[in-house]
Formats: C-alpha cells, sequence, structure tokens
C-alpha cells in the first residue's frame, strides 16, 4: 500500500514534526485537565496526520490515557481545542463539547470491553446497526477476516482467549471507518509471550485498512517498534515528539534518554572542544557542536553498549570499579562505579565474565555522537 | 473487588466528578429518595403537633425493656452465632455442610410464627404442658414475657451472624495467620491479633441486622406480652393516643439512629479489609475437634431442634387438626387471601424495581456526594421499624383525606380526589419504602458488575447515554433487577405491623389472616397460610443465595 511506504520514507533526518505534505487529521492544541488539585494534561499540543501511527509513551500516571479519553470525548477538557479535520470535537471557552458518540473516533480499550451479552459478530456490528442488513452483514464479514476470525463469530467473549478478544475489539472500533483509531495499552492484558506476536498482528491490520491511530503504551520496546512517530509524556506534559529512532538516539531531556533504555550520565567539564569526565579525556569528535564556555558542567549520556570495561591493574590507574553483574543470557551488563561516583553501565559478551568489585577502565566504544545535558 | 479495582478506585472517583453528573438521574433519584424518606417527616409533624408537655408520655420502663431486649438478643446471637460459624468453616465438625444449612433455615421462619409455635408447644395450655401434666409436673417456665421473647428472637435472628460470620471466614486468607506464626507468634495469638480483627467487621454487620430486628419486631412481643416500644405504639395507636404514639415512634427511630451510628463504628474500618489469593480452607489449617467433637455436635444439633424442630413439629400437628378446627372457627380461610397477598407484592416488586434503577445507577456510577445522600437515603426505610412507618403513613393519609375534606368544605363542591388512608396504593407505597433497599441493593451490585467503559465503548460506537443503557447496561444488570424484586416480592408476602396497619377493609391476607386466628385459638386454620408463608420465605433465601455467586 502506497502509505505504508511514505510512513518511514520520510526525506528530512532532522524532521521531528509531521510529514510536511501529509494532511493533518487530529490537532490538540493546549489541553489541559485537572481533577482538583492535581494536574493530569498540562498545555499539550500536537497533531496527527494522516495514515501515521502515533505512539504516545509514558510511565503510568504520566496523563496519556486522560489524553486519550478527552480526544475520545469521554472526558472534557478544561482548556486547549481539539479539532478532528474540519470540526472542532472541544473547546471548553466556546463551550463546545462534541458528545463521544459524534467523535467518529474509535478506541480499544486496554481491557477491552467487549459487550458480554453479544457475541463475536455482533458485537463487531454493534456501531454499524444503522446500515443495511446487508451491508452490515459484508463489512462484519470483512473484519472478521481482517482479523482472523472468521470462524468465531458466534462464540461469546468469555469463550475467546485474550489474544482473540483482542482482535475483536479492534474489528469492533473499525468497523464504522472511524477518523482516528485509538488504542489503550492495547497489548497490557496479554500474555508477555503473545505481545510480541499480537503487536505485529495489530501493527498489520492498522496497516491494511490505512486507519490513522493513536497508540498509548508504558512500554518503550512496543513504542519503538510499532510507532512512526512516538509521543513522550511525563507529568502530563509532552516531552518530545518525532520518529523513534530520533527519539532514542537524540533525547532532548534527561527524563525521555533515562526512559528510554538504560541510560547512564557520566559528569563532564567541558575543556576546548573536548570533555574531562572520569573515564578519561572524550574528544570532539563524540561532540559535534558543542559550543560552551571551558569549565562548563555536563551530563554525557553514555548507554551500555556505548562502553566497555577492561581490568585495571591497580586502584591508582583505574577509572572506577565494577558494583554489579547483570547476566542477561547473551550479554552481561557491569555496573560501573567511577572514582567521582558516577554509576554506568557497559555491556559485554557473555564470555567476557569479570569478577564484581575489580577495579576497572572504561572505554566509550560508541560510533555515534553522545548527547549530553547541561546541568 | 480484586486489588487492581480498589487501585483503580480514586481514580475513578476523580473521573467522575460532580460535573458530568446527569441532571435527569439526579432529580429523578432525589425524588425517590424524599419520597422514601416522608414518612419520617410525618411522625415529627405530629410530634410537633402534639398538645401538651411530650416528656410526661415517655415511659421510662418500656424505653429500658426495648434497649435491654437489643442487648440480651444482639448478645446471645453473636454468642451463638460465631461459634457456629467458626465451627462450620474451621473445624472437622461432621456433617458439616449439613449443619451450614440447617444453622441458616430459620431466617426462613417469619420470627411472629416462632413465637406462635412456641405459644402452642410452650404455653400454659401447650403441647408440652399437656405430656407433662400426667408426670405430675404442671409448672414449666413460662414462656411469655422477657425471656421468651429474647429467646425466640434470638432463635430466629442469630443466623444472620452467622451467615456474615461464614462470609468473614470464608474469605479470609489463611496465610496471614502462617505469616503471623512464621513471625513467632502463637496460634492463639495469631487468632486475637490477626483472625478476629478481620472477623469484627463481619460479626458486626451481622449483629446490626440482629439489633435492628429486635428493636423493630412488632409480632413476637405482642404474642408473647412483652411491653416494648412496637408494642406500646400498637397500643396507644388502637387506643386513639396517637400523639403519644407519634412520640414513642420517635423514641424508636432515636434508638436505632444510636444502633446504626454504633455499627458504622464498629463495622466500616476498612482497613481490615485484606483479601488473599488463595482459598482459605486447605485442609492442613482446619482445626481438629478432638474430644470437644461431641460436645460440639451436642450445640448444633440443640439449636437447630430449637429453632427447627419445634415450630415444624407444631405446624404439623396443627395441620393434623386442621380439619376438625377450621369447622369450629368462624375464621374461614379462602384462597383468595393468598390471592391477594401475592397482589400487593408483586405490585410492591414491580414499583420497587423500576425506583431501584435510577438510584442504584447513580450510586454505582458517579462518586459524589449527592448520589451517596440519595442512596444512603433509601436505605432508611430498611431501618425504619414497620410499624413506625405504618403509623407515619396513617398520619398522611388521615391529614391528606382532613385537607382534602376542608378543601371540598371551602370550595364547596365534591372533591375529585381520591382517598389515600386503607387503601392499596398506601399499602404498596409502604412496603416500597421498607424493601426498596433489597431492590437497590440488588440493582447496585449488578451494575457495579457492568464495566463502565462498556457503555463508553457504546457511546464509541455511537449510542446516546441513553442508549448505551438500554442497549449494553440493561441486558447486563437484568438478572440484577429481577433478583431484587424478587426479594422484595418475598419479603412483602410475610410483612406483618404495616400491614395490619394500612390494611384496607376487607383487605385480607395470608398475613392478617394468620393474625385474626392467634386470638381465636383454632391455630389448625393457621397451618396452611403458614406453610405458605415459610415456603416463601425459604424462596428468597435461595434468591439471596444465588446472588451471591
Amino acid at each position: 500500500m502506497s502509505r505504508t511506504t511514505h510512513r518511514r520514507s520520510d526525506a528530512s533526518p532532522t524532521a521531528d514534526s509531521a510529514d510536511a505534505d501529509a494532511e493533518t487529521v487530529l490537532a490538540l492544541s493546549g489541553i489541559t485537565k485537572t481533577y482538583g488539585p492535581e494536574t493530569a494534561v498540562d498545555d499539550l499540543s500536537m497533531s496527527v496526520v494522516d495514515g501515521e501511527i502515533l505512539a504516545l509513551l509514558g510511565p503510568s500516571g504520566c496523563g496519556k490515557t486522560t489524553t486519550l479519553r478527552m480526544i475520545a470525548g469521554l472526558e472534557r477538557a478544561d482548556a486547549g481545542t481539539i479539532t478532528l479535520g474540519d470540526r472542532t470535537l472541544a473547546d471548553p471557552d466556546a463551550g463546545a463539547f462534541v458528545p463521544p458518540e459524534e467523535h467518529d473516533i474509535g478506541l480499544v480499550f486496554q481491557d477491552f470491553a467487549l459487550f458480554p451479552h453479544l457475541n463475536a459478530a455482533e458485537n463487531v456490528a454493534f456501531g454499524i446497526d444503522d446500515r443495511p442488513a446487508e451491508e452490515r452483514e459484508a463489512r462484519v464479514a470483512q473484519l472478521l477476516e481482517l482479523v482472523g476470525l472468521d470462524d468465531h463469530a458466534e462464540h461469546y467473549p468469555e469463550e475467546l482467549s485474550g489474544g482473540q478478544k483482542q482482535r475483536i475489539a479492534l474489528a469492533r472500533s473499525l468497523a464504522p471507518e472511524p477518523d482516528v483509531l485509538l488504542l489503550d495499552e492495547p497489548l497490557s492484558n496479554l500474555d508477555v509471550a503473545l505481545r510480541v506476536s499480537m503487536r505485529e498482528e495489530m501493527r498489520r491490520i492498522i496497516d491494511e485498512t490505512g486507519v490513522t491511530a493513536i497508540w498509548v503504551t508504558h512500554d518503550q520496546e512496543e513504542a519503538l517498534s510499532i510507532a512512526d512517530r512516538v509521543g513522550v509524556m511525563n507529568d502530563g506534559r509532552l516531552q518530545q515528539i518525532g520518529r523513534p529512532e530520533r527519539i532514542f538516539e537524540r533525547p532532548t531531556s534527561r527524563f525521555v534518554a533515562s526512559f528510554l533504555g538504560q541510560a547512564g550520565f557520566l559528569t563532564g567539564r567541558v575543556d576546548g572542544d573536548a570533555v574531562e569526565t572520569d573515564i578519561g579525556r572524550l574528544d570532539a569528535a563524540h561532540f559535534p557542536g558543542l559550543d560552551l564556555p571551558d569549565g562548563t558542567t555536563i551530563d554525557v549520556l553514555v548507554r551500555p553498549d556505548d562502553l566497555q570495561a577492561r581490568p585495571a591493574a591497580d586502584e591508582a590507574t583505574a577509572d572506577g570499579r565494577l558494583t554489579q553483574r547483570q547476566y542477561q543470557g547473551p550479554s552481561f551488563v557491569y555496573r560501573v562505579e567511577t572514582t567521582e561516583g558516577d554509576s554506568i553501565h557497559c555491556m559485554h559478551n557473555h564470555t567476557e565474565l569479570f569478577d564484581v568489585g575489580r577495579p576497572v577502565t572504561v572505554d566509550v566504544v560508541a560510533d555515534h555522537p553522545l548527547q549530553w545535558f547541561e546541568r | 473487588m480484586s486489588a487492581l479495582d480498589r487501585l483503580a478506585a480514586p481514580f475513578a472517583h476523580a473521573r467522575s466528578g460532580d460535573s458530568d453528573l446527569p441532571t435527569g438521574l439526579v432529580l429523578l433519584s432525589g425524588a425517590i429518595a424524599a419520597a422514601v424518606l416522608s414518612p419520617i417527616a410525618w411522625i415529627l409533624l405530629r410530634v410537633f403537633e402534639a398538645e401538651g408537655d411530650v416528656s410526661l408520655v415517655t415511659q421510662p420502663s418500656t424505653f429500658a425493656t426495648s434497649i435491654a431486649l437489643v442487648a440480651v438478643v444482639t448478645g446471645a446471637s453473636v454468642v451463638i452465632g460465631v461459634p457456629l460459624a467458626f465451627l462450620t468453616v474451621r473445624t472437622d465438625l461432621p456433617f458439616r455442610r449439613f449443619w451450614t444449612i440447617a444453622v441458616a433455615l430459620p431466617l426462613v421462619i417469619p420470627s411472629y410464627l416462632g413465637a406462635f409455635t412456641y405459644i402452642s408447644a410452650f404455653g400454659p395450655s401447650g403441647y408440652i404442658a399437656g405430656v407433662l401434666a400426667p408426670l405430675g409436673i404442671d409448672s414449666v417456665p413460662s414462656v411469655y414475657g422477657f425471656g421468651g421473647v429474647a429467646l425466640v428472637l434470638t432463635l430466629y435472628t442469630f443466623p444472620y451472624v452467622f451467615i456474615t460470620t461464614r462470609a468473614s471466614l470464608l474469605s479470609f486468607d489463611e496465610s496471614l495467620v502462617e505469616a503471623a506464626r512464621t513471625l513467632g507468634v502463637s496460634r492463639l495469638e495469631a487468632f486475637r491479633r490477626v483472625t478476629l480483627p478481620q472477623l469484627v467487621p463481619g460479626i458486626a454487620s451481622g449483629a446490626l441486622l440482629v439489633a435492628l430486628y429486635a428493636l423493630s419486631d412488632f409480632g413476637t412481643p405482642n404474642l408473647l406480652r412483652l411491653e416494648v416500644l412496637t408494642q406500646a405504639i400498637w397500643v396507644d395507636f388502637n387506643g386513639f393516643g396517637r400523639e403519644t404514639a407519634a412520640m414513642l415512634s420517635l423514641q424508636l427511630l432515636t434508638i436505632t439512629a444510636v444502633i446504626l451510628a454504633v455499627q458504622s463504628r464498629v463495622g466500616d474500618s476498612t482497613q481490615g479489609a485484606y483479601v488473599g489469593t488463595r482459598a482459605s480452607t486447605s485442609s492442613d489449617t482446619t482445626v481438629a475437634l478432638g474430644r470437644w467433637k461431641a460436645p460440639a455436635l451436642a450445640f448444633c444439633a440443640t439449636v437447630v431442634t430449637m429453632c427447627l424442630v419445634v415450630p415444624l413439629a407444631v405446624l404439623f400437628v396443627w395441620f393434623r387438626r386442621g380439619a376438625s378446627d377450621v369447622g369450629r372457627t368462624r375464621l374461614v380461610f379462602e384462597w383468595s387471601y393468598a390471592t391477594n397477598s401475592v397482589l400487593v407484592s408483586v405490585a410492591a416488586a414491580v414499583v420497587c424495581a423500576l425506583a431501584a434503577i435510577p438510584v442504584a445507577y447513580l450510586a454505582a456510577r458517579h462518586r459524589s456526594t449527592i448520589a451517596e445522600v440519595i442512596d444512603r437515603a433509601t436505605y432508611i426505610g430498611y431501618a425504619m421499624p414497620g410499624i413506625v412507618l405504618g403509623l407515619a403513613l396513617v398520619f398522611f393519609g388521615v391529614s391528606y383525606g382532613a385537607a382534602v375534606d376542608d378543601l371540598s368544605s371551602v370550595v364547596g363542591i365534591a372533591s375529585y380526589l381520591p382517598a389515600l388512608y386503607q387503601t392499596l396504593p398506601l399499602l404498596i407505597f409502604a412496603y416500597v419504602v421498607r424493601f426498596l433497599p433489597q431492590s437497590v441493593g440488588a440493582t447496585r451490585s449488578s451494575v457495579m458488575r457492568v464495566d463502565r467503559e462498556l457503555t463508553e465503548a457504546a457511546r464509541l460506537l455511537g449510542q446516546s447515554s441513553l442508549g448505551a443503557f438500554r442497549r449494553v447496561a440493561l441486558p447486563l444488570i437484568a438478572p440484577g433487577v429481577l433478583a431484587g424484586a424478587a426479594l422484595v416480592f418475598l419479603t412483602t408476602m410475610k410483612e406483618l405491623p404495616a400491614t395490619l396497619l394500612l390494611q384496607p377493609t376487607g383487605f385480607d391476607t395470608l398475613v392478617t389472616y394468620i393474625w385474626a386466628v392467634r386470638e381465636s385459638g383454632s391455630y389448625g386454620a393457621a397451618a396452611i397460610p403458614a406453610f405458605v408463608l415459610i415456603v416463601v420465605s425459604a424462596l428468597s433465601m435461595v434468591v439471596i443465595l444465588s446472588q451471591e455467586k
């Protein structure tokens, strides 16, 4: 399908915004929601373009589900506007709220929310019962086939497995051909073993229908693997939004850096175009565009695969000591406490066994620029 | 409630603030709550209207008797109910299933029937006296008075404590005791410090039901001739001392309020609500009775004999004598009494089911102060003694009638407004006030079981809020609504005091017939209606038990 090609073919490597040539379907502007003294969503603005999958990623309580519910019309924003195409769905200042049934937005609930008194086919047909019977039946059959459950039409939710319920829930929300499909932690109620295969399956179904989707999750691996763009949320704020690899490689905040992957931070002092750290002087090649006065203290982001530890001859020449060994099957991840107290991780092949407590030197082996944050 | 639900609860609370309360639903539920509360207003009005010094009519001895009766019956019920619950849940007592059912069964015998059979068996000219007289024993302990009332009420109310304690014991996670033991605490100490605190809320909720029942019961003290508040109200009412009756009603309501307040302090501690994931009755934690097995069996057998075997045997004797008795009395049993009972009970059940839906839906879906107030208000009728409620509605019917008369004499035309006093609508309204909580309770718990996401899903699939309710919520809560209605039907069938006060002239039911027969002494005529009532009550137990699954 053509839209699948435009998805990953983003021309400009620096584009953190949506494709310029694609049409914006859904726009949130300055959305704020408070519950009593607590601000659940704080001045959030973003836009979703036609046909993309946007993952909203964040820890629990970060406001991502509340954002989703406001888009669906199940919660009312206190401030800001939500527009879908050329329709305004919510604008509290103008007192305008479109009720959820007129949103033309589908939502796949975390625990599926299948109607227990209806069978699979009746669940799927629920949102399209205003259509002629023939068309309705054809649409239901088409969707059941799409999700691979055409032989389960007569089954009731309690007779379906978790993965099957998930597919029926997806088919049900796709049936009325919504403008936007929302998915609220759609895989969190499935077995770990099922999650990876289900996420590929759901990605396939969403791709085949071409629907624009917002997928909420707290699982960074899930977000990075299924999304065209990822928005990272924390404390009700959208921290960063962009293509997955961009977010991972060039996080703009310490929060985003530590939420994606195992992040360590090295304290550094700018010295000319190089940086002095506990593990030695890191030269300019690692820091393109570093332009800070000498002596400025910065935090250098180092992930386990950026670093390698080597046993040191003695304490005097060592950068630090091994304080912990995590065996992860194919690899070891060693935690190193540097002489000045930074805590960093180094990933090694599973054959490289070092003892905890040992003095080590650490080398940067990354072949990409290192991200840094000013203190 | 799973642990997850409880974690989510504050969120659910926050999500449905006062702002999105549906106005129509609130107004409708509020109107229902106001209607249910109105009888209290009539009592208060009557008290304030009363002339003279109201303090003169307080009878300290009656007041004290009522309180003493509540204390003794509640205490005795706990003393009987808690050990029985422990024996049937946590020990190797033989025939545990049999005892569990047998011990809960007394609930199906209305206490006034129990009292009736006890008079018949143990009264001065009863069967026991008749058997003992030839043996030279001419005095048996009197069944009349405080002792008799306390005994009969205890026998027919302790199952409340038994059932609630049993439920707490069953849901109690034995791994907590094991945890305590591994922390170096003895078995007895573990019981005191871990098990007991978890059981107290269960015991307290059973004790509350017992206390309210003992305070409000009218039939038993009346039959066994004990001057308690309900009896005094009845006497004053019939002697046209209606201000006095109103005053006494207020006293009764005050004691009721105190009991409710005490219970909510003892029983409502939610911190004792740890629910484990493990089934509690693994065989290795069952207590072996050893040489206590025989006394335990004797205890169970005695209780069952006194509350089941005796009354059923008496009823059976009545039944055998029935034919000859029926011939001797003017009070011939007619099946229309049964159909009358069914008629008013069906009407009450239908009204309750309809009124319960908005109240229950509001309470289950919108956690806000106003929803809670409305929900609680509908429960007040449950705690209101039937005789007080009956009296309040008599006041209402009479003042309403007088107002209509005034109006027609002033305006000078015949009034088209119908009278209310001693009409079926007023009687049915009384049943609704008393038994609406059963309907609300059953409906509310079924609404809670319907995930709110289901109605949200329906909204997103194009249904309005009313459409989502009709197409998704209603089919799912229907079993709960029906169960609540069935419960109302069955409890209405056996309701005594309000029926006696409000029955339309010439409109007799099973209950009023039994009541009339008691005076004639031809008990045989009461056998069939009594059996019908017991079967009806047994069915209500079945409904309650099927809901608990």
